[in-house]
């Protein structure tokens, strides 16, 4: 079955917290449903589905639905993919929908690492358990190194450069000095990227996203319930999910689940990689960013440095508007997951919404793309294709 | 000596991971290998990702490998090397780089396992420049 025009973008609220020692990890949730409703014109008894990944404290949906008093909630999901779970969530919504399971589903993601960090809380934490940590764990692998062997890698067998991966920065950084909440508002050149200190050769510090508290919401409904509210229309138009990991030991770190996640998109919507208009593109790092765009077709594999340099990215002056809002790389990346912003921004652009300076003109036809786990592992892709009304 | 101790890796040991790191401690690297598809594969699993089959058993490798890809950890003390190593039994592995010039290290370096002593007395394969 096709989610093809069967579920609308109804809310979208992005918390405007970078820092939030102030608040617990509950109450954020429940500040981020309570703007995604607002934002709608909806109410918390029109929610009938729930979604959260695992990012949300407690067993699953429960603990959440249970705090913020969901009381008619009868289809749930908590799909844990790490930064893309939020744009699976949508597809998975849309779907629930098209079954007749739900009509409004509420989506919300949440965290605080920094303040967790001040606070003197662990980090992060890996299932011991898991399969695979017993023979990398000991190996000193970590989010930073493992991004970088991909795109050293991508730099050996297709001759990228660093001053291309800068590009990306430079990109984000024009996005973000137009948005006020932005944890980085500065314009860099690719010459500050590159001079900015390494981290994990051959990415610097300014080729890294953002660490924010904070977090974002969305609301996914039929279109009954879509038409019957006041905000401009953003159609789901279509979605794809895939996982990619190292495959017994036949690894191959130059391109992304995006692989696959993006054909299913583009088919069900029955666009083109050309229609796009907008794209929110999951940036964790330059190279996540580079890789992607390549394997959702944006250019050919391989000749994505040559296709983000020269501004190529910036709203306005190059072809493929991206990341409007400053993105991961400068704006936010709440909970160490940037998924549910890119599909928030991606409803802006279609609503027409976005900040007047990088709003894309007629944008009729906007993409959001997720990554969740390790690019130079194992991940979940996600790839979400919105539209207006009239697309 | 207390320093020494105190960066000897350690390990998560467990049933299934248990004889590749005996195997190491013996001075064998080890990769599994399927019986039924004769495919072998990294990290080991008693169930063949390939074809399913459980008539799966370890091989020793031969220890001798290429960088396929690198970084290396510049805010650590000292820069440490990460690298997936593909064996010449055709399977990559993430692994590390040691006794080696960070500044010099690259793709398409050949490199020969080797072993670090590990907290739990197992050991770590690990991978040098040859």
């Amino acid at each position: 079955m096709s989610i093809n025009g069967k579920a609308y973008i109804a809310g979208a609220y992005e918390h405007p917290s970078r820092i939030s020692l102030d608040k617990t990890l509950p109450q954020l949730h429940a500040e981020i449903a309570k703007g995604v409703l607002e934002d709608a014109g909806l109410t918390k008894d029109d929610v009938d589905a729930y979604f959260c990944a695992g990012d949300a404290p407690g067993l699953g949906p429960i603990n959440m639905i249970e705090y913020m008093g969901l009381n008619n909630v009868r289809h749930m999901d908590s799909t844990e993919t790490g930064g893309s779970s939020y744009i699976v969530h949508v597809n998975h919504a849309a779907q629930a929908i098209a079954a007749g399971h739900c009509n409004v589903a509420l989506i919300t993601l949440a965290g605080r690492p920094v303040a967790d960090a001040k606070e003197g809380k662990p980090a992060r934490f890996f299932n011991p358990q898991a399969p695979d940590l017993p023979f990398e764990m000991p190996y000193r692998f970590n989010v930073v190194n493992m991004y970088a062997m991909c795109a050293m890698r991508h730099m050996h067998e297709y001759g990228t450069t660093s001053e291309q991966l800068a590009w990306i920065k430079v990109a984000a950084s024009h996005h973000a000095q137009h948005n006020e909440h932005a944890k980085l508002r500065n314009v860099v050149t690719v010459e500050d990227v590159v001079n900015s200190p390494m981290v994990a050769d051959p990415l610097h510090r300014l080729d890294c996203c953002v660490v924010t508290d904070g977090g974002g919401g969305l609301l996914v409904v039929s279109p009954e319930v879509a038409k019957s509210l006041k905000r401009p229309l953003v159609k789901v138009l279509g979605a794809g999910e895939a996982p990619k990991h190292l495959a017994g030991g036949h690894v191959d770190l130059t391109y992304s689940g995006a692989c696959w996640s993006g054909p299913k998109a583009f088919e069900e919507a029955g666009v083109r990689p050309a229609d796009i208009k907008y794209a929110s593109i999951y940036d964790s790092f330059t190279i996540t960013v580079l890789e992607t765009l390549e394997d959702l077709g944006f250019c050919e594999k391989g000749k994505g440095g040559a296709f983000v340099s020269d501004g190529n990215l910036i709203s306005g002056v190059g072809k493929l508007p991206f990341n409007t809002d400053g993105g991961g790389l400068c704006n936010n990346h709440p909970g160490n997951r940037g998924g549910i912003t890119k599909v928030i921004e991606a409803a802006r652009q279609i609503r027409g919404e976005a900040h007047p300076k990088v709003q894309v003109p007629n944008c009729d036809i906007a993409l959001a793309h997720g990554t969740g786990g390790l690019l130079g592992a194992r991940m979940g892709s996600a790839t979400l294709i919105l539209g207006s009304e009239a697309a | 000596m207390s320093t020494e101790q105190k960066n000897k890796p350690r390990l998560i040991v467990n049933s299934e991971s248990r004889p590749y790191w005996e195997g190491a401690a013996n001075g064998q690297l080890l990769i599994r290998k399927c019986n039924s598809c004769d495919k072998v594969h990294y990290y080991p699993r008693t169930i063949c990702p390939h074809c399913f089959s459980d008539d799966t058993a370890f091989i020793e490798a031969s220890g001798n490998g290429v960088i396929y890809s690198y970084s290396v950890t510049r805010q650590a003390n000292p820069p440490y090397v990460i690298a997936y190593v593909t064996i010449d039994e055709g399977v990559s592995m993430l692994t590390n780089i040691v006794d080696c010039d960070v500044e010099k290290v690259h793709i398409g370096q050949k490199v020969k396992v080797s072993f670090l002593e590990t907290e739990e007395g197992y050991a770590l394969p690990v991978f040098t420049p040859v």
